[in-house]
């Protein structure tokens, strides 16, 4: 049996807002039957352009059926712009917290709640140049890689949890793991210019000591920082590592991939010279 | 709350006589069954007793039982040593719809290169017989079919396959753990080569199960240690469990008639009244060839966890074959595997009886279940005046 909260239990036996809107301003219909959850939000604005009314109607689990309720709750009153800001993870915080395995849940709300209001913008529904990723459950590039940078998801596991994708045939695994990779890679250099030199140097002692030392000491080897010009990190390789025919390439795939990875993905290594 | 408990499935409960059999086991009578005292003797002695009657209940011979940990274990135990005794043979026929004891087991030799051939069901569950023949090979090992199916109760005529198997030299083993217990096994008439049943589905306690190894079929233990079990199965007995489901298979035995009758009468009660009182559903798995205790109901339009939920509000409890509640994302592989629609597969509740229920349960889920539907359906954004005017059952 899931682990619900109260807060989700009461709101599956007592859901709010269950309908649909009559003259709706915007109206949308995410997922699908064959899927398992499907979710039918509509909204109706009043003078003052805020969302006066919001109903659901929900095919899928109890976390699917608080989720849209909870929803519905949360987004009333609001401007367009204000609902817009209503995340997935608002969704799963105002219901006291989601099982992971049904964090799709609350992603298929945030999916129909921006889709209505795409859908009274006049927006088109289908982001441009989206494909599709996961045949089983129809997810498309698009929504992965939101999904990935909204909640900073790091396995596909994570994502089959948040978005269904790989949860089927598991033929997309593969492409889901480009798309975390990849999204991962464009959010570190954000973090990068804000370095100083100071700080990167720590930073690169810190990775040295904890990600990279342990390894190498565990083959006899060690390494040494001897210093950081720019982007060019030079070091001196120490122990059985001094001696390894093998130890350029240890330097480049391990000690360079670690630190760009963990640092800059700017640094290059040097060895110093012998 | 009382609780109804309509999932004899998923597990039964411990039936009073076989607790009130074990309990001495647990703290008075602790002595090994293998030590040369007369302590520990008297322990092997009633091993020897339920050893007899778990014999007794499928017509085998006390030598042909195998104690084991549960249903897994002795599903597991049969299939590796089938493999392990013909290792030149390098296929396995089983089929798309058993117990992840089996599938699992037999993905994972796929994965270090046997060949698994999984038969399709037909749209009822039912095994086309042609293509079963047409499956064996000269190098199959073994022939791996569940005798009655845990979801939807379908049965597989294991003994007639197991003929077709021999005619062609190839070891037959059957999951018989839905079916022991529940309907007449009798080892006597049959020539199926092995056979696993598990304590827990016949109100024994939970991790006890069989492995029967038929007189003369190479057997390759799987849980290799001491000498218990002959050899076959090594590992310090589980007395007050071993003491337990000789019990439980001495009712079982007593029971079986009832079974038939009286647990049939509500299964069917049951089944009638929902599908007369809740449009567009209707039952899973072919309703003459399966188990008298289950019943497989699909409510279209519904999803199977939101009626479990509500269910379970009125201590009703019963089992799904949707997605949120397999711990997978799809609906489950037994409903795919027949072809069921999303539509109806998504909205799949199983309904397991035990000669405990009574018919005052029964009318109680009568009652309360055709309002639940209909309040979900009440949410459900499929469920459109088109959809509820077009009866596609």
């Amino acid at each position: 049996m899931w682990e619900y909260t109260d807060k989700v239990r009461e709101h599956f036996l007592n859901p709010r807002n269950v309908g649909e809107v009559e003259n709706p301003d915007g109206v949308a219909e995410v997922g699908s039957i064959a899927c398992g959850d499907a979710l039918k939000l509509s909204f109706k604005l009043d003078e003052n352009k805020r969302i006066q009314e919001a109903k659901f109607k929900t095919f899928g689990c109890a976390s699917a059926i608080a989720s849209s309720s909870a929803l519905t709750e949360m987004i009333k009153g609001m401007t367009l712009e204000e609902a817009q800001k209503v995340t997935n993870q608002d969704i799963a915080a105002f219901l006291g917290g989601l099982p992971e395995e049904k964090m799709h849940c609350s992603v298929m709300g945030k999916e129909a709640l921006e889709k209505a209001i795409e859908n009274y913008q006049g927006a088109p529904a289908k982001e441009p140049g989206a494909k599709i990723v996961c045949e089983c459950f129809g997810v498309t590039d698009r929504e992965i890689e939101r999904a990935v940078r909204e909640n900073n998801l790091t396995t596909v596991e994570d994502v089959t949890n948040y978005t269904k994708a790989g949860g089927g045939c598991g033929n997309c695994h593969d492409a889901i793991r480009q798309i975390i990779e990849r999204v991962r890679a464009e959010a570190k250099p954000a973090a990068t210019p804000k370095m100083t030199n100071i700080q990167k140097i720590r930073m690169i002692e810190e990775a040295l000591e904890r990600e990279i030392r342990p390894s190498l000491k565990h083959d006899g080897g060690d390494i040494e920082l001897i210093d950081v010009v720019g982007n060019r990190v030079i070091v001196a390789v120490r122990g059985a590592c001094a001696v390894c025919k093998a130890s350029d390439i240890t330097l480049k795939h391990f000690v360079e991939a670690k630190l760009r990875d963990l640092v800059s993905p700017d640094l290059t290594i040097e060895e110093v010279a012998p | 709350m009382k609780t109804v408990y309509l999932d004899n499935n998923a597990t039964t409960q411990v039936a009073s006589e076989v607790l009130e059999a074990m309990l001495p086991y647990f703290h008075e009578y602790y002595g090994n069954p293998s030590s040369m005292h007369s302590f520990g003797g008297q322990v092997a002695r009633r091993i020897r007793e339920a050893r007899e009657q778990v014999a007794a209940l499928i017509g085998a011979t006390p030598d042909e039982i195998i104690f084991t940990s549960c249903g897994t274990e002795s599903d597991n135990a049969a299939i590796r040593s089938a493999l392990a005794t013909y290792p030149e043979r390098r296929h396995v026929v089983t089929s798309r719809v058993e117990h992840p004891a089996v599938k699992s087991l037999c993905a994972n030799l796929a994965g270090q290169g046997y060949r698994i051939t999984e038969l399709p069901v037909d749209k009822n569950g039912i095994l086309d017989m042609e293509q079963f023949v047409g499956s064996l090979a000269p190098n199959t090992a073994v022939v791996s079919l569940m005798w009655a199916n845990n979801e939807t109760g379908v049965l597989f005529p294991v003994e007639k396959a197991a003929e077709l198997a021999h005619e062609r030299g190839i070891l037959f083993h059957t999951d018989a753990v839905q079916a022991v217990g529940k309907m007449p096994v009798d080892m006597k008439k049959n020539t199926i080569d092995m056979l696993s049943f598990s304590g827990h589905k016949l109100h024994a306690p939970k991790g006890i199960g069989v492995l029967y190894v038929r007189k003369g079929t190479r057997f390759s233990p799987f849980l290799i240690g001491g000498h218990q079990e002959k050899g076959r199965r090594g590992g310090t007995e589980n007395t007050p469990s071993i003491v337990g489901l000789g019990k439980a298979c001495e009712l079982a035995a007593r029971h079986l008639s009832t079974e038939s009758s009286a647990v049939r009468r509500l299964r069917d009660r049951l089944e009638e009244a929902l599908l007369a009182r809740i449009s567009q559903s209707r039952v899973n798995g072919d309703i003459l060839q399966r188990l008298p205790n289950t019943t497989n109901i699909s409510f279209e339009f519904v999803e199977g966890e939101g009626i479990l939920l509500l269910m379970n509000e009125y201590g009703i409890c019963a089992s799904s074959g949707s997605a949120c509640t397999s711990g997978s994302l799809q609906p489950s592989h037994v409903l795919r595997a027949m072809g069921v629609p999303f539509t109806m597969a998504h909205g799949s509740i199983r309904f397991s009886l035990s000669i405990y229920n009574t018919e005052e349960e029964i009318d109680f889920v009568i009652e309360k279940l055709p309002p639940i539907i209909e309040r979900l359906r009440g949410m459900s954004p499929y469920w459109t005046p088109a959809a509820q005017a077009c009866a596609t059952v």
